[in-house]
């Protein structure tokens, strides 16, 4: 009996030691600096590249999104035949938890759909992954394709301490805002216009509830949906370039200012008076879409990509942008962009992915996503030809009138790396009344205060 | 009283006539049951598997735990830093403190209704047994994510719990169950409760039959009631049982992650996040693998010691 104990102590020991023996995990040195390419030595033509195949990771798994990249890809390999794209279409979180691995691996792949924030894109940049994409910008004359605010998102600052600003590591496809959507029979059985001001929409969401009706439809129990309301209110009472500020912690604004408290308390009032659906922690995102898509509810205040879901309210479904604080003001609303398309820094073709980045963000890509279904993050000439007072055109012409005010708001969330966990926990807090707005300005405060 | 004394005499004659065979097959002067070198060759396969798919990844996470490390760049040593923050950090306090309090509806709960179902199974002769039995354990068959996913709908603002509710004229109890700060993680638990009984049952309807019947016969003779036949005879007997029962589900209930995952997602607040939610969270979310390899390694150590010491004191030391 002694000496099998003392053999498997011994073979502890080894593996221990073994372990040990390796260096810290990741390494300890930092990583190089990636190499970038001056905009002179850059080829656009990938039929000169030889024979290529490029390996691409991407999320668009959903029935328009995977028809859009499909046909884009076709079309790219039939322009370039010496091409070949080796396509891995994997679901948002399942790209979430496999990617870090593919991507920290010795041979990840070339192109990949790095998500916007500290976690994901910012993390990968400071771990030197990702290729600095200016000069292509540059070549390819991107900026003249995106508004800066929509750009600005896929910039990490040099060292990666923050993003907003800096070196430019992606571009984005799609673009996407929170809607106000409206049932139009219910609003006008109510004796109710649409609005055209936030003063309109809050006096009608009192009659709304003094009739007996769900004036919001809202289930929070996934946590983030109330990040997409409060970004709304806090847009309209902080107004759109303090937001901007305090996300990206450009301006010297903190997150118990009177605007920021004054958005919490307007929240928590549109819970306590009823105007959010009753028990909104404990009802899913999903459930709360489907009762205002069976027409329960007048309003629902979520992002464009619940469009289709939502077309089962066919003629009666009206969407808007929330409206602006006065009557023809300025749009503003929360939104962003879709994943960031971006190549690694071991990309051996990295000529050959810029191209390929550019040619899925081109206007015949545009056109390729409006007849798909997708929202394209530039302008589409197909839009036009979308049937006029549809719900997608009204969508379109959205986006186009938040491009023109410059009125997008990021997601609060990119604030800290921390910043999702606090702000829905605090939320969900503040929603269910156990936490008042100035303690909720201070939560979030304490957070962002360590950060910036 | 253990189960030396009750086991059956018919087992043991139709184990005894392999013993010879064995006996002759030996041909060393070795004592029966001493360990020979050969032994390690035939468990060498398994050991090799184990070591590579479960001590070593054990044992580099540990490792990992000793560091500040955001999974892809280069890390810094934290000593035990990642360890003390489990105690001093409130945030990582509160999923072990959860994880407690699970374990009164994943373990406790189970084990005694199951025992309580079993008096009174056992006791009598029950037409379709197979069939009730079968539909307790059947929780357990159907994948966790199937039970979140109905759980969800049964405890939702307009989902069958409230309905019931309103029909019977409680409605002023109903509630968002899961959204509730007080109530959310006893509904998780009793999720928990309702998949873990029909295991427990399983196993303690298997163990009463082993239980001789003339050992109740003779606490009739001696005058003993339904309670006291269940106290002195049925409970002793499923000693070892329950023993099992209480690892599986005391183990099922610190390890559990779907549930939570699919149910609440650790909301609202923080009020149902559990341990190994924060080691997916952590590990993929905010990058803090190190932290995150620190809470796995905690919650190993948690489990072992509880189960441990739940055997040892169910089934009294082993001689």
């Amino acid at each position: 009996m002694r000496s099998s104990r003392k053999i498997s102590a011994a073979a502890v020991l080894a593996i221990v030691v073994a372990t040990v023996g390796a260096c810290a995990p990741g390494g300890t040195t930092k990583p190089k600096k990636v190499a970038t390419k001056p905009p002179a030595q850059i080829t656009t033509n990938a039929q000169t590249a030889g024979k290529v195949t490029l390996t691409v990771w991407d999320q668009e798994v959903r029935g328009g999104q995977n028809a859009e990249i499909t046909a884009l890809n076709k079309q790219f390999m039939a322009k370039n035949p010496n091409v070949t794209i080796k396509r891995t279409p994997r679901s948002f979180s399942d790209l979430k938890t496999t990617l870090k691995l593919a991507i920290s691996s010795g041979n990840p792949p070339d192109v990949v759909e790095a998500n916007q924030g500290y976690p994901d894109m910012v993390a990968f940049v400071k771990a030197g992954l990702l290729q600095p994409l200016d000069s292509y910008s540059k070549v390819y004359k991107w900026a003249d394709r995106y508004p800066a605010t929509l750009l600005n998102l896929n910039r990490v600052s040099p060292g990666a301490s923050s993003f907003g600003s800096g070196n430019l590591y992606g571009i984005s496809q799609t673009g996407e805002f929170i809607a106000l959507y409206y049932n139009k029979a219910k609003l006008s059985s109510l004796g109710l216009k649409q609005p055209t001001s936030w003063a309109q929409f809050t006096s009608e969401l009192a009659t709304i509830k003094a009739k007996g009706q769900t004036p919001i439809e809202f289930g929070n129990q996934d946590k983030y949906p109330a990040i997409h309301t409060f970004g709304v209110i806090q847009s309209r009472t902080a107004g759109p370039t303090t937001v901007r500020d305090l996300v990206f912690g450009t301006g010297s604004q903190s997150y118990d200012d009177p605007q920021t408290v004054q958005a919490a308390t307007t929240l928590q009032e549109w819970a306590k008076k009823g105007y959010l659906t009753p028990g909104a922690n404990g009802l899913a995102y999903d459930d709360a879409a489907k009762k205002f898509a069976s027409g329960t509810g007048v309003f629902l205040m979520t992002g464009t990509w619940e469009l289709a879901d939502l077309a089962k309210l066919g003629k009666d479904l009206g969407v808007m942008l929330p409206p602006p604080e006065r009557a023809g003001g300025k749009a503003v609303t929360t939104g962003g962009e879709g994943l960031a398309w971006s190549i690694t820094a071991k990309s051996k073709h990295t000529d050959v992915a810029a191209a390929y980045l550019d040619f899925i963000t081109n206007p015949n890509a545009a056109n390729v996503m409006t007849r798909t279904g997708n929202l394209p993050a530039m302008a589409s000439t197909a839009a036009a030809s979308l049937p006029a007072g549809s719900a997608e055109a009204q969508v379109f012409a959205a986006w186009k009138q938040l491009s023109t005010d410059d009125g997008l708001v990021p997601y609060l969330d990119y604030s800290t790396p921390t910043f999702y966990d606090t702000i829905t926990a605090a939320l969900q807090n503040l929603i269910g009344g156990r936490t008042t707005p100035s303690s909720f300005g201070k939560t979030l405060q304490s957070d962002y205060g360590k950060f910036h | 009283m253990t189960h030396t004394v009750a086991r059956r005499p018919d087992v043991a004659a139709a184990a005894s006539p392999a013993l010879p065979t064995r006996r002759s097959g030996r041909r060393s002067r070795r004592a029966p049951g001493e360990p020979r070198r050969v032994g390690y060759l035939y468990i060498a396969p398994a050991l090799v598997v184990y070591g590579c798919f479960v001590l070593f990844p054990l044992v580099h996470a540990a490792w990992i735990s000793l560091f500040n490390w955001d999974g892809l760049g280069p890390s810094s040593w934290a000593g035990i830093s990642n360890y003390t923050a489990l105690v001093t950090d409130s945030s990582l306090r509160g999923p072990f403190v959860h994880s407690l309090v699970l374990l009164i509806f994943y373990a406790v709960l189970p084990v005694a209704i199951a025992f309580l179902l079993a008096a009174v199974l056992s006791r009598h002769q029950l037409r379709g047994m197979t069939f009730f039995r079968t539909v307790l354990f059947l929780p357990q068959v159907i994948a966790m994510v199937v039970v979140a996913v109905a759980w969800r709908s049964i405890y939702s603002p307009d989902g069958l719990l409230n309905g019931v509710l309103h029909r019977i004229g409680l409605g002023s109890l109903t509630r968002a169950w899961l959204g509730d700060f007080n109530l959310a993680l006893p509904a998780v638990g009793l999720i928990g409760t309702w998949v873990e009984v029909g295991l427990c049952l399983v196993l303690f309807l298997a163990g009463a039959q082993r239980i001789p019947r003339e050992l109740y016969e003779a606490a009739r003779m001696d005058g003993a009631g339904a309670i006291r036949e269940f106290l002195v005879v049925t409970l002793p007997g499923l000693r070892g049982e329950a023993s099992v029962a209480l690892t599986l589900t005391i183990v099922a209930g610190l390890r559990n992650f779907d549930l939570v995952y699919l149910t609440t997602g650790g909301g609202p607040g923080n009020a149902t996040s559990v341990p190994s939610y924060e080691v997916y969270h952590r590990a993929f979310d905010t990058n803090e693998v190190g932290s995150a390899a620190a809470i796995g390694i905690a919650l190993t150590a948690l489990i072992f010691v509880v189960t441990f010491v739940v055997s040892r004191a169910v089934e009294g030391p082993r001689s």
